[in-house]
C-alpha cells in the first residue's frame, strides 16, 4: 500500500466529515433538549452563504465563521418562535425551514456564484505533524477541523458534567416534569435551537470556506439530512456523532477513490450507504431494547403551558 | 431524636398557623373549579383534603403550589402574604409538592433526578452524602446510581419525596400518594410522614382512601363541587360517615339480586382452550383456560395484577385471536378466530383497564370517542363509510345524561375527564349498545366512592337486562358485592368457579395466591 495515498485519503476523509460533525452536533444539542429540527439542511446552506460572503468581503476566517454562526442562530430563532411560541408543528416547520433556507441562499447567493474564496491557512500542530503518515492525515488541518472535535468534547462535558446540561437533558426527557420542577422549558429550548442552529451553519460554512471554496445553489446536497440520521445513528451521544460522521465521510471519499481503483460499485449505492447504515443501526438499537440508547422522551412533542 | 427536636424548635419559631387560604376562587370559563375556598393548616399538622373526583382538590393545591393563579382570594404562609407566581416561587417560600404522576425523568439516575429539584446543585458526592443523611433521618431507602426507569412505583415516589425534603419545606403537599403503593410501602410512607409532622412540618394529604385519612390525619377539609363543605376530625368519624359527608348523601349498599336458576343453566359464552400465548412477551401466558358465563349473570375473575389478566382480556375481547374457532363459543357460534370488530357485531363488547389510550383516545372529544366503538348503532355510520356527527353527538349526549357523566360538554377531550366520569362514559357507551357479553377490566381503579357505586349499579343493570358480564378485578370487595360467580387467576391459570354466596374473602385471597389451582 502506498502510504502517501493512505495519508491523503485519511486527510480527505476528515475534511469531508467536518461539516457533518458540526451539523450533527447542532442537531444533537437540539434533540437532547427535545426539539426535532428538520431544518438543518436550510441552516447549513445559509451558513455556507454567510461565511462565504464574509470571506469574499476580505474578513478573516474567524469573522466568516462568526457570521455563519450568527446567520444560523437568527434563522433558527425563527424556527424557535414558530415552534415554541406559536405551537407550530415542528416537523412541518422544520421542513419549511429547509426549503426557506435553500431558497434564500439561492436568491441572495446568485451574485457570488463563480467567485472563489481565499485559501484558508493550515494549522499544522507542532511536532506531531512531522510524524509519518498520520502527521499529514491527522495533524495538518485547517482550524475548523480541530474546532469540530473540540466542540464534541465541549458538548459532551456540557451535557454530562454541567448543571445546565443536566437541565437541558431533563427538558428533553420529560418537558412536563421539567416544567413542574420550575424550569423554563421554552427558554432552554430557545437557547438549544439557536446554538444548534449556529453549529449547523458553521458546518455549512465549512463547505464554502474550506472544502470547495465556491458557492453553488443547493451545494449542501443532503448533508443536513445525513446529519439528522447521524444523530439517531449515534444514539444522541456526541462522540458517536464524530465516529458516525467519519464513517459517513469515509464512504463519500471511498466512493471517489473506488473509481480510481477500478472497483465498479455504482455511485448511487455508496450514496445510499449512510441511510442504510442508519436504518440498520436503528433496527439494532430497538431490537436490543436498551433504554439508555433511546431517543429523548419528549423529542418532537409540542410543549404547552397550562395556566 | 435530638436532631428532630432541634428542627422542630427551629420550625415552630413562627406562628402556629402554617398556611391560611381565604376566599380562593378559580374559574375555567363558566365552570367554577374552586369557589370561595377557605383552608387552614397548622404547623405540624397532617391535614387531609377529601372530595370526589372533580371536587376541586387538585385545583386548590395547584394554586397553593403556584401552578395555577387564583382569580380571587388571598393566601398566607407563615403569617406572611403568599401569592406564588410559579412552582419555583412556591419552593422558595417553603412549599413542596409530591405529584400523583411523578415528575421524574426515566433516563436519568436517582441522583440526577434529585439534583434537578435543587437549585444550583450538581449530582456529585457532596450531594449524595447529604441525600444519604436525609434518607437516614426519614428512613427512606433508594439507590442513588440506578436509573429511574428501573425503579418500581414506590421507589419513584421516594425519589420525589427525597427531592422535596432536600428543600427543607415547611409545607408538603402529597397528591394521592398511596394510589400506586403496596400496603408495606404505604406503611413506610406513613412512618416518614409522622416523622415530618413531629418536626413541625405541615402536610396536606389528598386521598380517596378514607381509612388512610382516619389513620393518619389530624384534620380533614371536605370539598364538594369546588366548595369547602366541612372541616372535621377524621378520628372522630367512621369511614362511612366520612364518605357520606364527602359525597353529601347516604351511600346505599349495593347487593346483587338473585338470577333465576333456569336462566343460569345455559351458558352464553364458553371459553375452552389450552395454552394461550400473548402477543407481547411482557404479558403472561395462559394455561388451560376454561370459563363459561350464562345470560343475566356476572362472573368475577379476581387476581393480583400481572397474573395473566391482560392476556385474558385480549383473548375475550378479540385483540388476541386463536386459530381454532371453537375455542370460544358465543351463543353456539364459534368466534375465537374473529377479531374485535366482528365480535362486537355479534354482541361481545369490552372495556379495557387502561381508560386513556386503550378504551378511549385522550386527544379526541367524547362524541368522537363514541364513534370508535358504537359506530354500528344508532345510525352513526351511514352507508358503512360516512360518519354522522349529529347521530354521534346525540348518542354521546344520551350517554352523558343517562349515566350522570360530569363534563362541561360533549366536545370535551376524553383526557379532560376525571377517571370516574370517563369510566361512567365508557361503560355507558357500551351499555347503550345492548351487549350480549360485556367484558370489563378493573372498572373502578382510581375512581372515587360515589362513581364506584354508580359503575357497580351499571354493571348489575346490564346483567339484569340479560347481558353476561365478565368482571376482571383486583378489588375483592367489589367482586364479592357485584358478582354471581367468582374465580381467581394466578400465574396464567384459572381456579375453579364458585358461587359468590359461598365465597369468603379469605377463601378468595387463597385462590388469588394460587392455592387450590391444579397444575
Amino acid at each position: 500500500m502506498d502510504y502517501g495515498l493512505l495519508s491523503s485519503i485519511i486527510h480527505a476523509i476528515l475534511v469531508a466529515s467536518t461539516p457533518l460533525v458540526f451539523a450533527g452536533l447542532g442537531a444533537l444539542i437540539q434533540e437532547r433538549a427535545g426539539v426535532l429540527n428538520l431544518g438543518i439542511e436550510g441552516l447549513m446552506i445559509v451558513g455556507a452563504l454567510a461565511g462565504f460572503a464574509t470571506a469574499l468581503a476580505g474578513y478573516p476566517l474567524l469573522m466568516s465563521v462568526l457570521a455563519a454562526a450568527l446567520a444560523g442562530a437568527l434563522l433558527a430563532s425563527i424556527f424557535a418562535v414558530l415552534v415554541l411560541r406559536l405551537y407550530a408543528n415542528p416537523v412541518a416547520t422544520g421542513l419549511a425551514l429547509t426549503l426557506f433556507g435553500l431558497g434564500l441562499a439561492a436568491l441572495a447567493g446568485s451574485q457570488y456564484v463563480g467567485q472563489a474564496a481565499p485559501q484558508v491557512d493550515t494549522w499544522a500542530i507542532p511536532v506531531l505533524h512531522h510524524l509519518p503518515v498520520i502527521g499529514h492525515a491527522l495533524f495538518s488541518h485547517d482550524p475548523l477541523v480541530y474546532l469540530s472535535i473540540l466542540m464534541a468534547f465541549v458538548i459532551w462535558w456540557f451535557l454530562k458534567k454541567s448543571r445546565a446540561g443536566l437541565i437541558l437533558r431533563a427538558v428533553g426527557e420529560n418537558h412536563t416534569s421539567a416544567h413542574a420542577l420550575g424550569f423554563s422549558v421554552r427558554g432552554i429550548r430557545f437557547l438549544a435551537i439557536t446554538s444548534g442552529g449556529a453549529l449547523a451553519a458553521i458546518g455549512g460554512s465549512y463547505l464554502t470556506l474550506v472544502q470547495t471554496p465556491l458557492f453553488v445553489e443547493g451545494m449542501t446536497a443532503g448533508r443536513g439530512w445525513i446529519a439528522l440520521a447521524l444523530v439517531v445513528f449515534a444514539s444522541w451521544r456526541p462522540f458517536r456523532v464524530i465516529a458516525g460522521a467519519y464513517l459517513f465521510g469515509s464512504v463519500t471519499i471511498l466512493q471517489l477513490h473506488s473509481q480510481a481503483f477500478g472497483i465498479s460499485i455504482p455511485a448511487q449505492w455508496l450514496s445510499m450507504l449512510p441511510y442504510i447504515v442508519t436504518i440498520v443501526a436503528l433496527v439494532l438499537i430497538s431490537a436490543r431494547g436498551e433504554k439508555g440508547l433511546a431517543a429523548p422522551g419528549s423529542l418532537g412533542k409540542i410543549f404547552r403551558v397550562s395556566r | 431524636m435530638t436532631e428532630s427536636v432541634a428542627i422542630a424548635e427551629r420550625l415552630s419559631a413562627s406562628s402556629k398557623q402554617c398556611l391560611g387560604v381565604r376566599g380562593l376562587s378559580k374559574y375555567f370559563g363558566d365552570f367554577a373549579a374552586n369557589r370561595d375556598v377557605t383552608l387552614s393548616v397548622d404547623a405540624g399538622e397532617i391535614h387531609a383534603l377529601l372530595g370526589e373526583n372533580g371536587a376541586g382538590k387538585s385545583t386548590l393545591v395547584k394554586m397553593i403550589y403556584g401552578i395555577l393563579k387564583p382569580d380571587t382570594g388571598s393566601m398566607e404562609l407563615l403569617a406572611k402574604p403568599y401569592s406564588p407566581d410559579s412552582p419555583s416561587d412556591a419552593k422558595h417560600s417553603g412549599v413542596g409538592m409530591v405529584f400523583q404522576h411523578f415528575a421524574v425523568f426515566d433516563a436519568l439516575t436517582v441522583l440526577e433526578n434529585i439534583a434537578l429539584g435543587l437549585e444550583g446543585r450538581f449530582p456529585d458526592e457532596i450531594l449524595a452524602a447529604e441525600i444519604a443523611e436525609v434518607c437516614d433521618r426519614y428512613r427512606l431507602h433508594v439507590e442513588l446510581n440506578r436509573r429511574v426507569h428501573d425503579l418500581g412505583a414506590g421507589e419513584r415516589q421516594r425519589v420525589e419525596i427525597i427531592r422535596v425534603l432536600m428543600q427543607d419545606p415547611r409545607l408538603l403537599i402529597l397528591d394521592e400518594p398511596t394510589s400506586v403503593l403496596t400496603p408495606q410501602e404505604t406503611e413506610q410512607l406513613f412512618t416518614t410522614l409522622d416523622r415530618l409532622s413531629d418536626e413541625g412540618r405541615s402536610i396536606i394529604y389528598i386521598s380517596h382512601k378514607l381509612d388512610e385519612v382516619r389513620a393518619l390525619c389530624d384534620r380533614a377539609t371536605l370539598m364538594r363541587a369546588g366548595q369547602v363543605v366541612d372541616v372535621v376530625d377524621p378520628r372522630q368519624e367512621s369511614t362511612r360517615s366520612l364518605g357520606e359527608k364527602m359525597i353529601g348523601e347516604r351511600l346505599t349498599e349495593t347487593k346483587r339480586s338473585k338470577v333465576s336458576s333456569a336462566e343460569k343453566k345455559k351458558a352464553r359464552l364458553t371459553v375452552r382452550v389450552g395454552d394461550v400465548y400473548p402477543e407481547s412477551t411482557r404479558n403472561v401466558v395462559l394455561n388451560d383456560v376454561y370459563l363459561s358465563v350464562a345470560p343475566g349473570s356476572i362472573l368475577g375473575i379476581s387476581g393480583v395484577s400481572g397474573n395473566g389478566q391482560d392476556t385474558l382480556f385480549d383473548l375475550l375481547s378479540g385483540e388476541l385471536i386463536l386459530p381454532n374457532p371453537d375455542s370460544i363459543v358465543l351463543d353456539g357460534e364459534p368466534i375465537a378466530h374473529l377479531g374485535v370488530e366482528k365480535r362486537r357485531f355479534l354482541g361481545l363488547l369490552g372495556a379495557p383497564e387502561n381508560r386513556l389510550g386503550h378504551a378511549a383516545i385522550p386527544e379526541l372529544t367524547l362524541w368522537e370517542n363514541v364513534i370508535l366503538t358504537a359506530r354500528h348503532t344508532r345510525g352513526i355510520l351511514k352507508n358503512d363509510h360516512l360518519i354522522s356527527g349529529t347521530s354521534a353527538k346525540a348518542f354521546a349526549d344520551e350517554v352523558i345524561k343517562t349515566f350522570d357523566v360530569r363534563t362541561p360538554s360533549l366536545n370535551a377531550k376524553a383526557s379532560s375527564l376525571s377517571g370516574g366520569n370517563l369510566q361512567k362514559f365508557l361503560i355507558g357507551r357500551e351499555l347503550l349498545g345492548q351487549p350480549k357479553v360485556f367484558v370489563v377490566s378493573n372498572p373502578t381503579w382510581g375512581v372515587d366512592a360515589k362513581a364506584q357505586l354508580f359503575i357497580h349499579q351499571m354493571l348489575m343493570k346490564m346483567a339484569d337486562e340479560g347481558a353476561s358480564v365478565i368482571l376482571i378485578s383486583q378489588d375483592i370487595d367489589e367482586l364479592l358485592s357485584v358478582t354471581d360467580r367468582i374465580c381467581a387467576i394466578c400465574h396464567g391459570r384459572l381456579s375453579r368457579t364458585f358461587p359468590t354466596d359461598e365465597m369468603t374473602p379469605e377463601h378468595l385471597g387463597a385462590l388469588m395466591l394460587g392455592q387450590e389451582i391444579d397444575s
